[in-house]
């Protein structure tokens, strides 16, 4: 070892006792799957986003003090414009790489957003977020909240007509909420609306308090993540007591650090070479003014399809009001945000599942779990698409009034169908371990005659390449256990570590289907319309028989 | 060190000098040098004065290069076993479940001499938190009061264009509409008013509003009822108010009553009179809170 390594090893040891610790976190084994990467994007992008964020902060001017601007971009010179709306045109165009800078910054958050979308998808379909993640899955519907709410806070700052428009509609969300909701509304903007402390004040929060919770939250998820060991799929090998995968130092550590830079990468192709937020094209925030086609930025499209798609209901009575976009925007998402995050307490009630699980569910492997989350991701996704009924009607030259009652119409018909749709694919492929994955070809000629014959190609599929292989423990990892142990006789260690990877001690998963995989007689894996199963699915009794296999 | 492990290929080598490597080596080196090189074309760019697609593209290059190389270099030249590690059980044993319990319980025993002390340690931090509560709430801003039911328009005061000057009757044509503001307030957002002309005689919008529009002249809030935003758009040709937002729509001639969307109540209207000199001036204030709805009202 170098002995400067050492040097500063023993240091830190002998102060902090970091040595043991870390050894194990070396050999620290993390499944591989690229599904698990989705949650590596957003903490990726999380941390461009703290990277460009600072840049920013440093020539952001956060006032809605009215200036007569005098910029570099002419065609707004002489207008009276926000110092906030001036700064960032100042940062657009002056600050040197502040244009790249903030493009990003803007692409990295809508990228942050959806892989956590995305990721929260994965952990849902694929039933991680049972126990012992419970309180993961509830962090991360936190987080998921707090992007959300920074991401529209973020996009506010810059007070430009667009963005503007949306804080005045915050500012009505804010006023429906029964009982309160004036006073909220009153003292998040320091009075009535627009008043000037909304810019200043968001911008406190904005780049102090929910980053701050953001780190503290993550930190949590990832502390948490590291210390009950990451979720696997279910492949030979894999039990609900092991974690079969590539190890922390060199391996995991080179493909994690490397995707940080490839996902930066991306990011700043994103940010130099495609547009994104040109304010200047949308002028000033002028409280009176408003443009065509405001969208927001697409995390905040479901709620403002809400908005939309939303009858013009009102409730009045007893002196009071409950106001339209109570409805749509606060019930919604204040019921959406609740049931997200006690899905696995309600999964449990019906299941009644207590178990331990660290396999993660294959999608199709369980029908009602998926065809209720297609359901319910069908509906939002048909809000997301209402938030363009404007754009929509006009593309389309067709009314408005068609473009609304289509989505109104399909917001309630699109999610049955599209659950029942999957609920029938999923019982299609249930059970199966190896739906969607290639099966060995079969090559089919024809002779001089006209006569076909066809042959199952003699060469082993690509099932789980790298499941195929015996799992083995780290060399230092058995190397440190038999010394701990005091035990040199190693070939009595490998011998003893084996039931734990090997097939005998009852918790491996996939017991009953490795003769079936790599064939008692050196055969593998045939189509299984040449097995005889009758049809392209294969046979009913052949799945039955398969599905009570991989259960654990 | 000699360890023989195998590679994601499966057969096995010896990891300290991997055999066949020797091409993927020299692409990931090549890589680290075009990141290197885009690197230095980076800093020549910002020395220049910097140019935002140069920037990206070379920032991708960069950033690209040091990616892909490492996670080849991960991918192609470590080993990747598979291997394998046990999940030790989460929960801790049964003796040191009770080994807590019993601490915890040793030292609520000892408070719990004090019980009475304990409840007012309770009450004194409560009502110290709960007394945080009001001057910070407080600070931020001002109840609500009267101030969502008011407006800058009363008796007499002028209408006038988004430059200040006053409206007069030969302003709008049939057919015309304009942002206006009562005098000394342009700008103002709770004020704006759209004044429309869809006729040139006295319109009736709605019973008891006989004289609001003189002249062919209706004017309404400009704030949607729905979530507050500007009815931006007039479509001469069916006298209908559009918001661009959410798409509400509200009928000019009989009242601005929403006739489509999701806006539940009419824009209120504005009742306005011509003077001796021909200037647009308002009757009174509205006569209902403008803009959306809130807990507070609803006993119209």
């Amino acid at each position: 070892m170098n002995k400067r390594v050492e040097k500063t090893t023993d240091w830190l040891d002998e102060r902090l006792g970091i040595a043991k610790g870390a050894r194990s976190s070396l050999n620290k084994i993390f499944p591989d799957h690229w599904s698990f990467m989705l949650g590596e994007i957003a903490l990726y992008s999380f941390i461009v986003l703290l990277f460009t964020g600072v840049f920013l902060s440093l020539f952001y001017i956060p006032s809605s003090q009215q200036i007569i601007y005098h910029g570099s971009y002419a065609p707004l010179r002489g207008q009276s414009v926000s110092e906030a709306y001036a700064s960032t045109l100042h940062i657009s165009f002056s600050v040197r790489a502040g244009l790249v800078m903030r493009q990003m910054h803007h692409w990295a958050a809508n990228i942050f957003i959806a892989a956590i979308v995305v990721h929260l998808c994965r952990v849902f379909f694929t039933g991680s977020f049972r126990k012992p993640r419970e309180i993961n899955w509830i962090i991360g519907s936190i987080l998921l909240i707090l992007a959300i709410v920074n991401g529209f806070i973020g996009y506010s700052l810059p007070d430009d007509l667009i963005s503007g428009t949306g804080i005045r509609i915050a500012f009505s969300i804010l006023e429906s909420i029964p009982l309160v909701g004036s006073y909220l509304a009153f003292f998040l903007f320091g009075g009535n609306y627009p008043g000037t402390s909304i810019i200043p004040r968001f911008y406190t929060i904005h780049v102090l308090l929910i980053p701050a919770l953001i780190v503290a939250l993550l930190a949590a998820h990832l502390g948490i993540m590291y210390h009950q060991k990451h979720t696997q799929y279910p492949a030979p090998k894999r039990t609900n007591k092991n974690v079969v995968g590539t190890v922390l130092w060199p391996t995991y550590a080179l493909e994690a650090g490397g995707f940080f830079f490839i996902t930066a990468a991306v990011i700043a192709a994103l940010g130099g070479l495609v547009q994104i937020n040109p304010i200047w094209l949308y002028g000033p925030y002028v409280p009176y003014k408003v443009s065509y086609a405001v969208q927001p930025d697409w995390y905040m499209g479901w709620l403002d399809g809400a908005l939309r798609l939303m009858p013009s209901w009102e409730i009045v009575g007893f002196g009071h009001m409950i106001p339209n976009a109570f409805f749509p925007a606060v019930l919604l998402p204040g019921l959406t945000f609740t049931a997200l995050s006690l899905w696995p307490f309600i999964e449990k009630k019906i299941t009644k599942d207590d178990q331990v699980h660290n396999i993660c569910d294959r999608p199709r492997d369980n029908p009602w779990r998926t065809s209720l989350g297609v359901g319910i991701l069908t509906f939002y996704i048909v809000l997301f698409f209402a938030s363009s009924t404007d754009v929509l009607a006009n593309t389309f030259n067709t009314s408005l009034n068609l473009v609304l009652w289509t989505f109104r119409i399909l917001l309630v018909a699109l999610p049955p169908v599209a659950g029942y749709v999957t609920y029938m694919l999923t019982k299609e492929t249930e059970g199966l371990d190896d739906a969607g994955l290639r099966r060995a070809p079969v090559i089919i000629t024809r002779s001089k005659d006209g006569e076909y014959s066809s042959v199952v190609v003699d060469e082993e599929p690509p099932l789980h390449s790298r499941t195929r292989f015996e799992p083995q423990e780290v060399p230092e990892e058995k190397e440190y256990r038999r010394v701990a142990r005091g035990d040199d006789n190693e070939r009595e260690l490998v011998g003893a570590s084996e039931p734990s990877v090997g097939g005998d001690n009852g918790g491996v998963h996939h017991e009953g289907i490795e003769p079936h995989r790599s064939g008692g007689s050196g055969i593998f894996r045939v189509p299984r319309s040449v097995a005889g199963g009758g049809g392209p699915f294969g046979g009913r009794d052949s799945r039955r028989q398969r599905r009570r296999n991989t259960q654990e | 060190m000699s360890e023989v492990m195998p590679t994601s290929r499966g057969s096995e080598y010896d990891y300290s000098s991997m055999t066949g490597s020797r091409t993927m080596e020299r692409f990931i080196g090549a890589l680290f040098v075009v990141s290197l090189l885009a690197t230095i074309g980076l800093g020549v760019t910002f020395w220049l004065g910097g140019q935002p697609q140069i920037e990206g593209a070379l920032l991708f290059i960069a950033l690209l290069g040091i990616g892909v190389g490492v996670v080849a270099w991960g991918k192609y030249l470590t080993p990747h076993g598979p291997f394998v590690q046990e999940r030790e059980e989460l929960k801790s044993s049964d003796l040191d479940r009770e080994a807590f319990y019993k601490s915890l319980e040793r030292g609520t025993k000892i408070l719990g001499r004090r019980s009475f002390l304990g409840k007012m340690l309770g009450v004194s931090l409560g009502a110290f938190g709960l007394l945080q509560l009001f001057p910070f709430l407080r600070s931020l801003g001002p109840v609500p009061g009267k101030s969502l039911y008011v407006t800058d328009w009363h008796k007499g005061v002028q209408l006038v264009k988004v430059d200040g000057s006053p409206v007069t009757v030969n302003d709008l044509e049939v057919g015309g509409v304009m942002t206006v503001f009562p005098d000394g307030f342009v700008g103002n957002a709770v004020d704006q008013v759209v004044l429309v002309r869809p006729a040139n005689y006295n319109l009736v919008t709605r019973p008891g509003r006989e004289s609001w529009g003189p002249q062919g002249y209706l004017a309404f809030s400009k704030v949607c009822t729905h979530a507050g935003c500007p009815v931006g758009l007039y479509q001469e040709l069916t006298q209908q108010l559009l918001c661009p937002c959410h798409q509400s729509l509200f009928d000019v001639l009989t009242g601005a009553t929403p006739v489509f969307g999701p806006a539940p109540r009419p824009l209120p209207q504005l009742p306005i009179y011509v003077d001796s000199d021909g200037v647009l001036r308002s009757q009174s204030g509205f006569n209902e809170p403008i803009g959306p709805g809130f807990w507070e009202r609803g006993n119209e």
